[in-house]
């Protein structure tokens, strides 16, 4: 009741315009037997006033603990101009921008989005985003699917991905018979083990998918497998934390090879991944129980008509002034209907609006040095931890801003104990790598002082104890 | 002007920059970044005043109205909002131990329940991030079931020609062929046709009801019987959930499965083009293959349900759990209006659509089923002022630009030719559906009088009528410095 705005006078102005006395006279076609305006599990409706009083009350359980757990999500300083602006009513109430030209503040901010993170990731394109970064990862396994006419549908994936990217993947793209094959890491090194990669079979061979860092914070072999996968003339899938990015090589320019003849099978390899895709919510999105986050997918040009989502591009209005509008929408399901690239019809606007506001406040300067010192502070506090007696690091490859340790005793009752002391220490591998036995994935970012370092290792040091 | 022609060569927004000496030492040369990638160097200052500078050049719910047929915007309440903001809920990580957060598990549990009380469905997952993706795990839930009882010969999908584009790209998404039923002519499924369609081959149908064109299914329950008799089950597309909400249950009507549009019928903000959720409701035969994960309440406290507690679930659709925090609005919109309330919204979101199509009807605009009620929205078209005046439903909508209203939908439904599809929604006005009404009979006046007026508009917005053409032959999506200044 509270936002349906009709006094009674006006009811009965409009019922009488129309000829009629009642509402419920405007539902008779509807089967008598059908309607049934009981709602029984929902309760009476409160006011805002009330409502937020009650919430309260409920937010008092809510624990706000020192976070140190990574595995996908991230935690990183969010200035308070990001979501001031993104939260303006023009942007938060509008809808995709069919009308351009009533929506160019959203299509433009798109254009800039697309600009910033194409390079990023030192691709040529990207589209206005996906929903998040698992099923972005499964569009971008289809869209390499469609890239070889569905002539290929074998993908390797490596053991090392998150494994709920893992499981995602497998959900959307084996509906379509698509084959992901996994390929083990090294134990050693916790990267993908090239040994094994050069055994897998080739045949049907569609995309190898490239994570960087990887599930446990270490950096893959990027190049090798950017090669390796052009040898096969399969795609370069890269599935990268796009704060990385900031720091690492991007991957439009993985691969060592560039212009090199590969004699075996003659040809010029290519240097680059051809797609690169993601989680983009460490760029100013809040980690929120898991979403609303939002997935990118970007890639090389010859693939854009493969792509998936919404794509803004510049063109000009009647009297010749620049202009953004939505673009190449033969591909979408809203014209291709049964033969579109996606069914996606929504992309995150909203989050991309944060993203995008996000990354103008930190510019390339700042973005890498939130990087660098979120990778500085988690070195700091892995070098800490490996000291104490039966803590060492699991994994010998360099990390990005996340590690694995290993723990002389339970690591379940070691991160309970951790959050008597209001800390979330980290992930237990337990349920994710049985395999690795007592394990912890560990992750800080630049929002941790050097206080907080000493407050974790005091209280790892006791709970160990 | 773009954000890149404001930058200037190291400028740093100082008030952002971090503190903290680099120690990259342990990462290999080779592996870091050599490039300095496109982002603006541009102060804090700038950047508020340039994305607040965009915003002005848009419409949103909160600035006009916004009749988008199919896509319900209605008011998105500032007090959910806010509540929604709250640091306690934003600061929560997605994999933190359940115990230190029991009351936000608890919301989605109870949101949960409520789904299922408004669907007439025993089953819930929260977890699809939009419509299509609820599509999608909707289609794919169906699959699960018939391979379950080794029914795999069943290979084809019904969808309405009318049906909105997703839901044959979600068909397909899952392996099905499509198979399209056309419309009769008073708008409702030829059930006759569906009869002769049906076969051992039939997987299912995909329908919404109301229809896209605005109208209620009469013979919905002979629909269902049909398909339900060719072994198939029936997906509803809850985009339409908006006009029945409390009023009937689409469970009662025969359906096995369904999503739920969170960001239309409760109202969570559109942002640009999302984020939404879609949610889906199940019968209990496709409860075992729900998505994880979900919400259960066991031992006095709330947990996750994993692969272990669901081993036949069609699986995981992202990294976390969907779009958790419009969930937390939906909950608190329900929580706002109340089962009284949300009934009232079915009342006035029909009432408003019916009213403007009326009014227009009296004034000699053509619906496309003028002896058929209205639901929440309903279609009219314009084929007539096309043919006498060449001024197409396209340049009738950017008309009501400068009207001040937002278009409705056009070109869709796809079977009505220069079509409009108009929803109003319950939170508009009598003055607001007035004013709306008089601008498209002053358009229809300009039509006749000065037709060239209504082709070339918008006239008062940021920029005259782009070219779409242009737009993909010279494919320009990405500013490049060299090429653009």
């Amino acid at each position: 009741m509270p936002f349906i705005p009709h006094t009674n006078e006006e009811l009965k102005q409009m019922l009488t315009d129309m000829g009629e006395t009642h509402v419920a006279a405007l539902f008779d076609e509807i089967p008598a037997d059908l309607l049934n305006d009981r709602l029984e599990a929902i309760p009476e409706g409160v006011s805002e006033m009330r409502l937020k009083r009650l919430l309260t009350e409920q937010l008092a359980d809510e624990k706000m603990p020192l976070c140190f757990i990574g595995a996908g999500a991230y935690e990183h300083h969010i200035p308070s101009a990001v979501w001031q602006v993104a939260s303006r009513g023009e942007f938060l109430t509008a809808y995709t921008p069919y009308q351009a030209e009533a929506s160019q503040g959203t299509l433009q901010l798109l254009y800039e989005y697309q600009t910033m993170m194409a390079s990023l990731m030192g691709m040529d394109v990207s589209n206005a985003s996906l929903y998040e970064g698992a099923s972005a990862l499964a569009e971008a396994i289809l869209m390499a699917v469609r890239v070889h006419k569905g002539q290929r549908k074998r993908v390797i994936i490596p053991r090392s991905l998150h494994p709920y990217y893992w499981d995602t993947v497998k959900t959307i793209v084996s509906e379509q018979k698509i084959e992901c094959v996994p390929c083990d890491f090294d134990p050693q090194a916790g990267v993908t083990d090239l040994g094994a990669l050069s055994q897998l079979s080739d045949e049907n061979l569609a995309a190898v998918v490239i994570p960087q860092p990887n599930f446990f914070g270490c950096l893959e072999p990027v190049d090798e497998m950017t090669d390796w996968a052009h040898q096969k003339n399969a795609l370069a899938i890269a599935c990268v934390n796009p704060m990385a990015m900031a720091l690492l090589k991007e991957p439009g320019q993985w691969g060592s090879a560039d212009g090199e003849i590969d004699r075996e099978a003659n040809t010029r390899l290519e240097i680059g991944a051809d797609i690169a895709c993601g989680e983009g919510q460490p760029l100013g999105v809040p980690l929120n129980s898991g979403g609303p986050y939002f997935g990118f997918l970007t890639c090389r040009q010859k693939f854009v008509r493969q792509m998936p989502g919404r794509l803004i591009g510049q063109t000009t209005d009647l009297d010749g002034c620049v202009g953004y509008t939505l673009t190449l929408q033969a591909r979408e399901q809203h014209i291709r209907r049964s033969k579109a690239t996606s069914n996606i019809c929504t992309n995150q606007g909203l989050l991309v609006t944060a993203a995008t506001i996000y990354m103008s406040l930190m510019g390339p300067v700042g973005l890498r040095q939130v990087a660098g010192v979120s990778h500085t502070q988690t070195k700091k506090l892995v070098d800490r931890l490996i000291e104490i007696d039966g803590v060492e690091r699991v994994f010998d490859r360099p990390f990005f801003h996340e590690c694995v340790l290993r723990l002389p005793r339970d690591v379940d009752e070691v991160l309970r104990g951790m959050s008597l002391d209001g800390i979330q220490a980290g992930l237990s591998l337990k349920d994710y790598f049985p395999e690795l036995g007592d394990c912890l994935l560990v992750c800080v970012t630049e929002t941790k002082t050097d206080q907080d370092l000493d407050v974790f290792v005091d209280g790892f040091c006791r709970w160990l104890g | 002007m773009l954000i890149f022609q404001r930058s200037v060569e190291g400028r740093v927004a100082l008030g952002q920059w971090v503190d903290g000496d680099l120690d990259l030492s342990d990462l290999p040369e080779a592996g870091l970044r050599q490039t300095k990638a496109v982002l603006p160097e541009v102060s804090e200052l700038q950047v508020v005043r340039h994305y607040t500078g965009l915003s002005q050049r848009n419409f949103g719910i909160d600035t006009h109205f916004y009749p988008l047929g199919s896509c319900t915007m209605k008011y998105n309440p500032r007090g959910v909002h806010e509540m929604a903001m709250q640091p306690q809920w934003l600061s929560r990580h997605p994999l933190s131990a359940v115990d230190d957060h029991q009351s936000f598990l608890k919301i989605l549990f109870e949101l949960q329940q409520y789904l299922s009380d408004i669907t007439g469905m025993p089953g819930v997952s929260l977890t699809p991030m939009a419509g299509s993706q609820g599509e999608f795990v909707g289609v794919a839930m169906i699959k699960a079931y018939h391979d379950a009882n080794n029914d795999t010969e069943r290979t084809e999908m019904i969808v309405p020609t009318a049906a909105h584009g997703t839901n044959p790209a979600s068909a397909v998404m899952c392996g099905y062929t499509v198979k399209e039923i056309p419309t009769g002519s008073d708008g409702n499924i030829d059930v006759d046709q569906l009869r002769e369609m049906v076969g051992p081959k039939t997987a299912g149908i995909m329908l919404t009801n109301p229809s896209t064109l605005g109208i209620f299914s009469r013979r919905i329950k002979d629909v269902s019987a049909i398909i339900h008799e060719a072994g198939g089950l029936l997906y509803y597309d809850g985009a339409n959930l908006n006009a029945i909400l409390g009023k009937v249950r689409p469970g009662d009507m025969g359906f096995d499965v369904m999503h739920l549009n969170l960001h239309k019928t409760f109202a969570t903000p559109h942002g640009g083009g999302g984020p939404g959720a879609g949610p889906v409701a199940v019968a209990d035969r496709l409860k075992p293959y729900l998505p994880i994960p979900t919400v259960v309440f066991e031992n006095e406290k709330y947990r996750w349900t994993t692969k272990n507690d669901s081993p036949d679930s069609i699986g995981r659709l992202s990294c976390f759990m969907g779009n958790a925090a419009i969930l937390l609005r939906a909950y608190l919109y329900i929580r706002l209006l109340g089962r009284k309330g949300l009934t009232r919204v079915a009342d006035f979101a029909t009432l408003n659509a019916n009213y403007i199509m009326k009014r227009l009807q009296q004034a000699g605009f053509e619906c496309a089923f003028p002896d058929r009620r209205a639901s929440h929205e309903f279609v009219i078209s314009f084929k007539k002022e096309k043919k006498q005046w060449g001024v197409s439903a396209m340049d009738i909508a950017k008309r009501l630009l400068d009207y001040g209203c937002h278009a409705p939908t056009t070109y869709f439904p796809l079977s009505i030719p220069e079509c409009f599809l108009i929803e109003p929604t319950e939170t508009e006005s009598k003055q607001e559906l007035d004013h709306f009404i008089d601008a498209l009979i002053k358009i229809r006046g300009e039509s006749e009088t000065d037709p060239e007026l209504v082709k070339t508009s918008p006239h008062t917005c940021v920029v005259k009528r782009l070219d779409d053409v242009k737009a993909v032959r010279e494919l320009n999506l990405t500013w490049k410095p060299t090429i653009n200044d």
